[in-house]
C-alpha cells in the first residue's frame, strides 16, 4: 500500500474539459470518496490514476514517483469497474488468478490457488469458484470483480461506482463488507460515487468535484458542517440543505452574506416567524414537514410522533445558519 | 379453444415449417448426392439414361483418379499378372497402371494455398481490424473505404495487369504468388467482417488485463481473441471457401508446379475420353476439406451469419 499525489492535474478531451487543476493527496490506508454527479470528472480521475488515460498538464506520483509517463501495469494499481468486467469466457477461478498470472506477477501456481481461496472465503464465492463468470448473478459478479482487485496487493485500489448496478439491499451489504474489508486489511483506497450515503457512510476523506474541478476536501463531518459553498452543501445531506436569502429572520450575517443555509436539523419549530404546512411525509422513524415561508420553500424534520395538519400555520426559527456570498460561496 | 400466443408456436405452424425446410434441404442436396453416388457408378451407369438411381459400385472412378493407365498387348497382360486390386480393376479395359496421376500433389496445392491464404487473411486481417476498432488511426474512414474498394470490381478484371506483374516478379506458379493473390482479394472482406465483432467487444475488458499488469498486446492476445472467436470462424469459412473454389486465376496463373484442384479436375476430361465417375470422385474429395473445416467451426457460423443483429 502506499500513498497518491495528484498535483495540478489537467485532462480535456477535444474541446471540453474533463478534469482542471486537480491536487489532492491520499495518504496510506485512507479510504477516499470522490463524491460528484455525473460528468464531475470522477471516472476521468480515476481513470488517470490508473494510467488508461494521460493527463495533459500536471503530475500524479504513487508513493513520491512521477507515474505520468508509465503504463498501467507499472503503476501497480487495482481497480475494480462500474459495469464488473469480468473476462466471459473464463471461469471464476481464472478471472481471480489472471492478474497473478500475468506476466509482472508470474505467481507460483499453487499460491495462486491459495490466494484465490482465501479471496474466495472472504467475499463468500467459494462455491461458485467453477462457475463461468456469465453464470453469476449481479451482486456475486461484482464481488469476483472486487475480488480481482483484493487477491493482488497493488499501491491503491480504484473503484469506479462498483455498487450502482445493485439493487439497494444488496448494496447496502456490500456497502458495510467493503468498509469492513478496508479497515481491516488497512488498504489505500480511492472510490468514485454520486451516491452521498455511500461518501458519507465509507470515507476517511471526500473530494467533492463540480466540472472537473475538485471543490472541497475533507472529512464527512468536516464537509457536512463546513460545507464552503452552496453546491457543496447541497451534496450532501437528505433532506437537501434549504437556501434562502438572508436577513429572513432577522439574524445578523457577516459582511457580504446574501444567502443562509438552513439543513432540515437547523430550523427550529415552536417560535419565531410564521410559516404555512404545505405537506407532511410520515416516513416512519421522522417526519417531514414541507413549508411555505414568505414564498420560499423549506423542508425541515420534526419528531415522528407529531400531530401536524397541512394548511396549519406554525412559527420556526433559524439556528446556526451557514452564510454564503451572492456567487454562493461560504463566508464565516 | 387454445389462446393465442405470439411467442409460442402452434403445432401445425411447426409441422409446415420443418416440411418446408426438410424439403429445401433435399433439393439443396441433390446435386451433392448425385456427384458422390457418381463417383462409384461404372462410366456406362454413369451416362445411362434414365439415371441409375440403384447400381452396382465400383471403384473405378477413384482409381481412374489417382493413376495414369496405359493400353497393353493380350501377350504382356497375360505375362504379367495384376499386382493389386487397383490394377485387377483396370485391366477389364485391357490397361495397366503405369503411375500415380497429378491429383494428389493439385489437391495438396489446393491445401497449402487454401488454408495458408484463410490463415494470412485472418491474421492480417484481425489486427487491422483491431487497430481500426480501437486506436485513433488518421483517416481511418478513408482507409476502410479504401480497403472494400478493392472488392468493387470482380478481381478477374485486374487478371491482365496482375499476370503480367507475378511474370516479373517470379510469383507465377508459385505457392507463394498464390497465397499472396487470394489474401489480397480475401483481406477486405476478412478486416470488415472482423472489425465488425471486436466493435462489439466493450473496452473495458483490456483495460482490466491492461491494469492487471498486462500488455496491451498481452491484452489483446488473452482477451479479445477468445471473445473474437466467433467472429474469427465465420470469417475463415468465408475466406477458405473462396480461396479453395477459385479458378480463373488459378488457370491463368498457374501451371506446372503450384496448380490447384479446381484447374485439373476438368482436365480429366481429356484423358481417355469423359471419364465422368473420376470427375465426380475428384470433385467429392474435393468437397470434402471445406465441410469438414465448416462442421468443425459450426456452432460459430450460425451466430457469424446474424453478427451485428443482436447483442449479447
Amino acid at each position: 500500500m502506499a500513498e497518491v499525489q495528484l498535483k495540478n492535474v489537467s485532462k480535456s478531451f477535444a474541446d471540453t474539459s474533463a478534469i482542471t487543476d486537480m491536487t489532492f493527496g491520499i495518504d496510506d490506508g485512507e479510504f477516499v470518496v470522490l463524491l460528484g454527479p455525473t460528468g464531475a470528472g470522477k471516472t476521468t480521475t480515476l481513470r488517470l490514476i490508473a494510467g488508461l488515460e494521460n493527463c495533459d498538464a500536471g503530475s500524479i506520483e504513487i508513493d513520491g514517483t512521477v507515474v505520468n509517463h508509465y503504463t498501467p501495469a507499472q503503476r501497480n494499481v487495482a481497480m475494480v469497474f462500474q459495469q464488473y468486467s469480468l473476462y466471459p469466457h473464463l471461469s471464476v477461478r481464472d478471472n481471480l488468478a489472471f492478474p497473478l498470472r500475468s506476466p509482472i506477477l508470474k505467481t507460483p501456481e499453487d499460491e495462486i490457488t491459495r490466494k484465490v481461496n482465501e479471496v474466495a472465503e472472504i467475499l463468500h464465492i467459494p462455491n461458485k469458484l467453477d462457475n463461468k463468470a456469465t453464470e453469476l448473478s449481479g451482486g456475486e459478479m461484482q464481488r469476483v470483480s472486487i475480488g480481482r482487485a483484493l487477491v493482488r496487493d497493488p499501491a491503491i485500489f480504484l473503484m469506479d461506482e462498483p455498487l450502482s448496478s445493485l439493487d439497494a439491499k444488496l448494496r447496502a451489504d456490500l456497502r458495510v463488507e467493503l468498509k469492513r474489508l478496508q479497515a481491516e486489511m488497512k488498504k489505500t483506497l480511492l472510490y468514485v460515487t454520486h451516491d452521498q450515503i455511500e461518501a458519507m457512510t465509507m470515507a476517511s476523506q471526500i473530494g467533492v468535484l463540480d466540472e472537473g474541478r475538485l471543490v472541497q476536501f475533507g472529512t464527512p463531518r468536516d464537509i457536512y458542517q463546513n460545507p464552503n459553498s452552496t453546491y457543496v452543501a447541497a451534496r450532501l445531506g437528505q433532506p437537501r440543505i434549504n437556501l434562502l436569502p438572508s436577513g429572513l429572520f432577522g439574524e445578523n450575517g457577516p459582511q457580504g452574506a446574501s444567502q443562509i443555509g438552513l439543513r432540515p436539523e437547523n430550523i427550529e419549530v415552536g417560535k419565531g416567524r410564521d410559516a404555512h404546512i404545505l405537506r407532511v411525509e410520515h416516513l416512519g422513524d421522522q417526519t417531514r414537514l414541507h413549508l411555505k415561508f414568505v414564498e420560499h420553500d423549506l423542508v425541515t424534520l420534526i419528531d415522528a410522533h407529531s400531530d401536524y395538519q397541512e394548511g396549519e400555520t406554525i412559527q420556526i426559527s433559524a439556528v446556526d445558519p451557514l452564510f454564503f456570498d451572492a456567487a454562493g460561496s461560504r463566508i464565516s | 379453444m387454445s389462446s393465442f400466443s405470439v411467442t409460442d408456436t402452434s403445432s401445425r405452424t411447426k409441422r409446415i415449417a420443418g416440411t418446408l425446410v426438410i424439403v429445401y434441404a433435399l433439393i439443396t442436396m441433390l446435386p451433392l448426392v448425385w456427384i458422390g453416388a457418381t463417383g462409384f457408378k461404372s462410366p456406362a451407369d454413369a451416362i445411362s439414361y434414365p439415371p441409375k438411381v440403384v447400381f452396382s459400385p465400383t471403384l473405378e472412378g477413384y482409381v481412374n483418379l489417382f493413376t495414369t493407365r496405359t493400353r497393353q498387348t493380350q501377350e504382356y497382360l497375360q505375362n504379367n499378372p495384376p499386382t493389386n486390386w487397383a490394377d485387377e480393376i483396370v485391366r477389364q479395359y485391357d490397361m495397366v497402371i503405369v503411375g500415380p496421376s497429378k491429383f494428389g500433389e493439385r489437391f495438396l496445392n489446393s491445401v497449402i494455398i487454401g488454408f495458408g491464404s484463410t490463415f494470412l487473411s485472418i491474421f492480417l486481417g484481425t489486427l487491422a481490424a483491431y487497430a481500426f476498432s480501437r486506436f485513433k488511426i488518421p483517416l481511418a474512414d478513408d482507409l476502410l473505404f479504401f480497403i472494400l474498394s478493392t472488392r468493387m470490381m470482380p478481381p478477374i478484371a485486374v487478371a491482365i495487369p496482375i499476370f503480367l506483374m507475378y511474370r516479373n516478379l517470379g510469383l507465377s506458379d508459385t505457392h507463394l504468388g498464390m497465397i499472396l493473390l487470394y489474401t489480397a482479394v480475401n483481406i477486405s472482406l476478412a478486416v470488415w467482417l472482423l472489425k465488425g465483432f471486436i466493435d462489439e467487444i466493450p473496452r473495458e475488458y483490456e483495460e482490466a488485463a491492461l491494469i492487471d499488469g498486462y500488455t496491451r498486446f498481452q491484452a489483446f492476445y488473452k482477451v479479445v481473441l477468445p471473445q473474437a472467436a466467433t467472429g474469427i470462424a465465420s470469417t475463415a469459412i468465408f475466406c477458405l471457401i473462396f480461396a479453395w473454389n477459385e479458378y480463373a486465376f488459378a488457370v491463368l496463373l498457374t501451371s506446372a508446379t503450384a496448380q490447384t484442384a479446381p484447374p485439373f479436375i476438368p482436365t480429366i476430361i481429356g484423358i481417355g475420353g469423359l471419364d465422368w465417375p473420376a470427375v465426380a470422385a475428384g470433385a467429392t474429395l474435393f468437397l470434402l476439406p471445406v465441410m469438414i473445416f465448416t462442421i468443425m467451426l459450426r456452432k460459430h457460423l450460425l451466430r457469424g451469419i446474424t453478427f451485428g443483429a443482436v447483442r449479447k
